[in-house]
């Protein structure tokens, strides 16, 4: 008993063990497990797909690796325009969300320092509310005779509703609201410790503030756009809520079709090859945001 | 030319509240009309929040949310601990990037995509060695406790990183175990990184739809599910009262949580006053004598 307890780990083994376990197991052997269904094939029952290895009388293992479920990906237009599509959608709203949300930092990080904790707080806010209900508000407001329609005929702009709920529109909107804060947050930690003398430099060397502002705080800020991009953008491109309470029940997206050919189809092979399609994409953006990220938090290795 | 600048400052800032709270507001105005048209004023009342507590799904999935929350929170807040101290304190070690990119990678992952991993992983599981069996509570909190810890780690790791570690290396020097030494002086110190983290573990776990709704098995549903059931006909009032209790509950905390560091800037500030006070006496009195 006493040389089994003294093979177990101790002090910081134990210690990095725990969660390096607890995240394998739960994060990253399931990725190995969705690769290997997305090479089964559908079977009704459950669950509804066959086994990849097969004892066969002789105790030989036989293989059977299924590549339909690639090919069908391939072939079938269907899943080629959701790709594009997701990645259209994400794309545009990662842009929106830069071109609103790169003002308002810049404006918070500019304002007094005893003002700046507060405006930081009001941005978080709404992020400490369910992500849910908040795209929830958004059918109220943007549905035919909801409040936007009828603030636009109230002021005279239209004499008649426009359809806003259910179009592509709606979408945007929706993920630009509920991702803004994570482009605040990052743009708004890089400008607010940007050294402000380097603009006095600039305005002493003849730079207007304009030029100054495209010379050295654009410049300066882009590790924090890139970090807020892809805070956004990843995401984005799986996104299912979003699309499926605001945006037309036709609307191809990802997220969506995966949903569907799990929940609805049943088919966990396919389901598990859209996955598989779709994180190849996103894993270069993925560890790019990774390295980013490691590097932010101080990377720890200077001890 | 400032004021120009200030003016624009202004309207910027005005602009995008306004982006962020209409919707907010506009939930909470339309949980106290009257009309089931939900954006048709037909008068003040309350009886959706009636109506809200009397709905026993809701209510029976508010309570089953609640549950997986703080048990998630809890247990994601001890993983994540450890999986920041390891990033943070540990130095390079073979691994180090792996567990690194574990760490973020949940933060952007599609949700569509850990929440059909997980189920494949409990149905293997199932499988091979029986368990878990069936899916539902336990499925949910495992997959909460995965998904949320990352952000707990996140949090701690940069708590550490900024953390003078001096006094850690004086209790080293004294002698203390490492142990002792995280229990009696890190822990203290990033108490309140640890109760942000376990506050946003809880969030994110009572608002999680779409990886729960693949580990979930039948009759344990959770709140955001059965809220994505009614939404999707359409709006419903109740549900503008749930959102109105759960902004409220949201805004309270903010507040509590705002006072309470503005007093313990207030009580840093006095003390740190009173040291440079007696520093002062005690320097003119070292000068008499």
């Amino acid at each position: 008993m006493d040389r089994v307890l003294r093979l177990l780990p101790r002090g910081r083994a134990l210690v990095t063990a725990v969660p390096y376990v607890w995240l394998l197991l739960f994060f990253l052997i399931p990725f190995a497990i969705v690769l290997k269904i997305s090479f089964s094939s559908t079977l009704i029952a459950m669950p509804p797909y066959e086994p990849l290895l097969h004892w066969t009388a002789e105790k030989v293992v036989q293989i059977k690796l299924n590549f339909g479920n690639y090919a069908f990906l391939v072939e079938d237009n269907l899943y080629w325009m959701a790709y594009l599509n997701s990645i259209k959608v994400a794309a545009i709203s990662t842009l929106l969300c830069l071109l609103i949300g790169y003002p308002i930092a810049y404006s918070i990080a500019r304002s007094n320092p005893s003002t700046r904790n507060i405006l930081m707080l009001l941005i978080v806010l709404p992020f400490w509310t369910s992500f849910l209900l908040r795209v929830y508000a958004w059918i109220g407001i943007l549905k035919n005779n909801g409040l936007l329609n009828n603030f636009l005929m109230w002021i005279g702009v239209i004499d008649q509703p426009i359809q806003m709920l259910q179009t592509d529109f709606a979408v945007y909107v929706g993920i630009v609201y509920s991702y803004l804060p994570f482009m605040i947050l990052p743009l708004y930690a890089n400008l607010e410790k940007m050294d402000l003398t380097l603009l006095e430099a600039a305005a002493d060397l003849g730079c207007r503030p304009w030029q100054a502002f495209y010379k050295v705080t654009l410049p300066l800020s882009v590790p924090g756009i890139i970090a807020g991009c892809l805070l956004v953008f990843i995401p984005a491109v799986g996104e299912f809520v979003i699309p499926s309470l605001l945006g037309d029940p036709g609307m191809l997206m990802i997220g969506k079709v995966l949903w569907t050919e799990f929940f609805n189809n049943r088919d966990w092979p396919v389901a598990s090859a859209v996955a598989i399609a779709l994180l190849l994409f996103l894993v270069i953006p993925i560890m790019y945001y990774q390295r980013a990220q490691d590097a932010e938090a101080g990377g720890g290795v200077h001890r | 030319m400032n004021q120009g600048r200030n003016v624009l400052r202004a309207i910027v800032l005005t602009l995008g509240f306004a982006f962020l709270y209409i919707p907010i507001v506009s939930l909470i105005v339309y949980s106290f009309n009257k009309s089931r048209l939900v954006t048709v004023w037909g008068g003040f009342s309350t009886k959706w929040y009636g109506e809200l507590l009397r709905n026993e799904q809701i209510l029976n999935a508010a309570w089953l949310s609640l549950k997986v929350a703080a048990i998630a929170a809890t247990l994601a807040v001890v993983l994540g601990t450890l999986a920041g101290l390891v990033l943070a304190r540990f130095g390079p070690f073979k691994g180090r990037t792996l567990l690194s990119g574990l760490t973020t990678a949940p933060l952007v992952m599609p949700e569509v995509i850990t929440g059909l991993s997980l189920l494949l992983l409990f149905v293997t599981m199932e499988q091979l060695i029986g368990w878990p069996q069936g899916r539902g509570m336990t499925t949910i909190i495992i997959s909460h406790i995965t998904f949320t810890m990352a952000f707990v780690t996140i949090i701690v790791q940069s708590r550490l990183a900024q953390m003078d570690d001096s006094l850690e290396e004086a209790a080293m020097d004294l002698g203390a175990r490492p142990h002792k030494v995280f229990f009696l002086i890190t822990l203290p110190i990033i108490a309140p990184a640890l109760m942000s983290g376990w506050l946003l573990a809880f969030t994110l776990s009572l608002d999680d739809l779409v990886i729960t709704s693949f580990v979930a098995g039948p009759g344990s549903s959770t709140l955001p599910m059965v809220i994505f059931s009614k939404v999707r006909l359409g709006v419903s009032p109740d549900i503008n009262a749930l959102a109105t209790i759960l902004v409220l509950i949201v805004a309270v905390g903010a507040l509590i949580a705002g006072v309470f560091t503005a007093r313990q800037q207030k009580i840093r500030d006095r003390d740190a006053q009173m040291a440079l006070a007696a520093n002062q006496q005690m320097i003119e009195s070292l000068k008499k004598g």
